[in-house]
């Protein structure tokens, strides 16, 4: 361990001011600081001793709260993509299917972000964020399966360079880096996206009888134009090679196709938990989008004039990315409303959004993802309100 | 009759090394310094004596070019035998070779009965000549009190809440008699109340709860509970235009005494603890003066940081140094100039947090007592807003818009977030806290210059 921190030290000085490699001092800055906590101490004047908690340790925090989600996304690559074909597996084939699909969409993820963190880092000599290392593992668990590795690249690169760094880098950004890379590809690649991408299939593997790879939301959206019962067609769903895929309480585990990390509403819910007791996330956040959704879904339900209006509040809950957008993506303190009463609105809204968008709009079958990003954008507007009445709260004060 | 405010927001750092009741016995300090860097407000000191003078206890040593009666007077008597100045001449302090026994200037002596007839004027005058005036702290922007305006109250804390702190009703005891006619002379300066606040769960001592004449408060829950701020923006909150001043119980002593018996007594006790001190426990010493001898053989190790004041709000002054002119406190903690392999995710239960992010455990035991180094445990990073800061400050203020408001120097957004009823210790936990490891205390000192300037 000596030697690692005597080698640092003696590189040091060619990254300081004046030194060889001075540019790249926030690169070797990233390095030392990621091995060793820095030796500074307090300042003269201020506080002479400071919290233990720094941005690393709080990002990783929101990492572990992901893990739930990546391991099980996992899992149900390699298990949707043995149910397809038909075949028997064992846990460990699925784990090494799942590894095989998933491990590379991570790599290229952080490898992306990584250079265009780090060549920022250079030319605006700003630190490098930890807020990537969050942000670099969203990403991969909002993606499919079957995405082609270099969407994966150049949705990445899009998303730090124009939704973060293009505003001033970690802090200033007024749109969630990760759902701007998953709307990049959204937009830019619709074909791709959509359509039959949500479980991991090789090119030329010979399917199931009677397979069909269309997601819940999917088959809701459909009986708004050819009728019948949402939760008959969604129970019926997968009938003769995988039995109840659609049922409520399978929706809820989360064995189903989807975005790797984002179909088990139970993992969102352990993550939830961490985020919570560890005190990262906002708990009124995650609550108000829950309730906004809900709430939204049994006023359709009040309202309903076609079998997708009619789908039972609590399916929405279960179905897409709801709960994984609700934890992971809302959240994000940069871009959330920062008042506390402005996040019960900015999570209920989220809520009622991703409803609206899901049963009204056809085009878009997923709503979470750009209600996130229209609050993200409403944000500053819902604090700018609560912030009003702090003010006129003093102002009346002091005429009374 | 007084209020009753509860407060919940906030946190309390357990350190080790209180200070125990008691008291030690130390060399009387060789020397005593006022530097004009312990008051806000100053606009340039004038120096009005020279190196080699004789002062006694309350001999003017400099005035505010722009405010001449605002007069520094020594706390003690001895010899000049320093005037320090930095770039461009900036006068840094003033040096005092103490005399074994403090002679003090005399002033006129009041019987009590005399002191309820004691006119505004005359009172304020003698204030002001003695020094002792300095002991008053306006707010907004919590600089030296204009002689030239009127309050509308005056706020006393009698607890304090930070970490380490002394305990009121152990080093005032016995004090009744002054700090009784030092709120009497208080009275004559405020258009409105003086009020005494005092926590709930502490004992009260008699030298706060006999008091006549004042608003005796009482506040519960965690540091910040015990700043004045926050307890004035409960009782009599400060609107735009409005005036308070604030004075901390020794400075009522003080006034107290300065009528009584017509002296300036700048003696004090204070508290030296911190986990690094042999036997953390109680001196006698002055105002302003050096912390040598009451260092002498009390430190565990070498490698220590000496503070003036407390953790969150003092000042690192060296083991020479010298007692700033409110402090009543010397926190020595070990310097935490170390790096720390993987630290930034190691588990600990040690390193006190006040989030429960992964690995900090010291939430498990809160009521242990730890021992805090000066490291900084991480690098500054950009602001992220994680919504800690509204958690430790118990006022209807949101720091976060507030510290962003002046970052911009928006001037009429911070007035509007109420940059006049905080000054840089009610913010000090947000220092404290922050992910990002930002020096809000300074930020908040820029912007009510700024305001304070405009």
């Amino acid at each position: 361990m000596k030697f690692l921190r005597n080698t640092l030290d003696k590189a040091k000085h060619n990254f300081e001011e004046g030194g060889k490699y001075h540019k790249y001092f926030y690169v070797y800055e990233a390095l030392d600081t990621f091995l060793y906590s820095p030796n500074t101490t307090a300042g003269a004047k201020g506080v002479q001793v400071r919290d233990a908690i720094d941005l690393k340790r709080l990002m990783m925090t929101v990492i572990i709260a992901m893990t739930p989600c990546l391991l099980f996304g996992i899992v149900n690559v390699g298990h949707q993509h043995f149910l397809a074909l038909g075949q028997q597996a064992t846990m460990m084939d699925k784990i090494m299917v799942g590894l095989m699909q998933v491990l590379p969409i991570v790599i290229v993820s952080y490898t992306a972000g990584g250079i265009v963190e780090a060549i920022f880092a250079v030319f605006r000599k700003h630190p490098i964020n930890e807020g990537f290392l969050v942000t670099g593992m969203l990403i991969p668990l909002v993606m499919p399966p079957n995405i082609p590795l270099w969407q994966v690249f150049v949705a990445t690169v899009f998303a730090v360079l124009i939704a973060k760094e293009a505003f001033g880098g970690t802090g200033m950004n007024v749109l969630n880096v990760a759902l701007t890379a998953r709307a990049f590809l959204y937009f830019a690649y619709p074909t791709q996206i959509s359509g039959e991408v949500w479980t991991y299939l090789p090119e030329g593997a010979k399917v199931v009888a009677g397979y069909s790879g269309a997601t819940p939301l999917a088959i809701a959206a459909e009986t708004v134009t050819s009728g019948g019962n949402a939760v008959t067609q969604l129970s019926g769903f997968g009938a003769g090679w995988a039995e109840g895929i659609y049922s409520l309480q399978n929706m809820f585990i989360g064995l189903m196709p989807g975005s790797i990390g984002e179909t088990s509403t139970l993992m969102c819910l352990i993550g939830a938990f961490i985020l919570w007791a560890t005190g990262s996330g906002s708990w009124k956040i995650i609550v108000s989008v829950f309730g906004g959704a809900y709430a939204m879904g049994l006023l359709l339900n009040a309202l309903a004039v076609n079998p997708f209006m009619a789908l039972p509040a609590h399916y929405h809950l279960v179905m897409g990315g709801l709960a994984f957008g609700a934890v992971f993506m809302a959240t994000d303190p940069v871009t959330a409303a920062q008042t506390e009463t402005g996040k019960w609105v900015y999570g209920f809204l989220i809520g009622v959004f991703t409803v609206l968008i899901r049963v009204f709009n056809p085009a878009y079958p997923e709503g979470i993802m750009l209600a996130i990003l229209l609050m993200n954008v409403f944000a500053p507007l819902i604090d700018y309100f609560v912030v009003s009445v702090n003010k006129t709260r003093r102002l009346k004060r002091a005429t009374v | 009759m007084g209020k009753f405010i509860r407060l919940k927001k906030g946190f309390d750092i357990n350190l080790a090394g209180k200070a125990a009741l008691k008291f030690g016995n130390a060399d009387h300090p060789e020397t005593c310094v006022i530097k004009p860097d312990d008051f806000h407000g100053i606009y340039m000191p004038k120096v009005m004596v020279k190196e080699g003078d004789q002062v006694k206890a309350g001999t003017p040593l400099f005035h505010d070019k722009k405010n001449e009666k605002i007069v520094f007077t020594a706390p003690v008597s001895g010899e000049v035998v320093e005037i320090k100045r930095g770039e461009k001449r900036k006068l840094i302090e003033v040096k005092i070779l103490a005399d074994k026994t403090v002679e003090s200037l005399s002033f006129n002596k009041y019987s009590v009965s005399d002191l309820s007839s004691l006119s505004r004027e005359k009172a304020q005058t003698q204030l002001l000549e003695s020094g002792v005036w300095l002991n008053l702290v306006e707010r907004p922007y919590g600089i030296v009190a204009n002689p030239d305006h009127t309050p509308k109250s005056i706020f006393i804390s009698a607890f304090d809440s930070h970490p380490l702190a002394p305990d009121f009703s152990f080093i005032y005891k016995g004090n009744e008699q002054y700090f009784q006619a030092g709120v009497d002379v208080l009275k004559k300066l405020t258009s409105g109340a003086v009020h005494v606040n005092v926590h709930s769960e502490k004992e009260i001592s008699p030298v706060f709860s006999q008091v006549k004449g004042a608003e005796l408060n009482k506040f519960s829950g965690p540091h910040p509970s015990g700043c004045v701020g926050v307890q004035i923006h409960h009782i009599d909150p400060i609107n735009k235009g409005d005036i308070v001043w604030t004075i901390n119980p020794f400075g009522v002593i003080q006034i107290g005494k300065l009528f009584l018996q017509g002296i300036v007594d700048a003696s004090k006790i204070v508290a030296v603890a911190g986990s690094e001190v042999n036997e953390p426990q109680y001196y006698k010493t002055y105002t302003g003066a050096s912390v040598k001898p009451l260092l002498k053989n009390n430190l565990k190790q070498d490698h220590v940081r000496v503070i003036a004041g407390n953790v969150l709000t003092g000042t690192a002054i060296g083991k020479e140094g010298h007692l700033g002119f409110y402090d009543q406190l010397i926190s020595v903690i070990p310097e935490g100039d170390y790096y720390e392999f993987l630290g930034w995710i190691t588990p600990s239960t040690k390193k006190i947090s006040f989030q429960r992010s992964f690995g900090l455990l010291s939430f498990l035991s809160r009521g242990k007592e730890a021992v805090l180094d000066s490291n900084t445990h991480g690098e500054p990073r950009a602001f992220v807003q994680s919504g800690v800061f509204e958690k430790v400050v118990p006022m209807d203020v949101l720091p976060t818009h507030l510290i962003k408001a002046i970052m911009a120097e928006d001037y009429d957004e911070m007035e509007a977030l109420g940059i006049y009823e905080v000054i840089e210790e009610d913010l000090a936990l947000c220092e404290f806290v922050d992910v990002s490891k930002h020096h809000v205390q300074q930020i908040v000192r820029e912007g009510i210059d700024l305001l304070a300037n405009a």
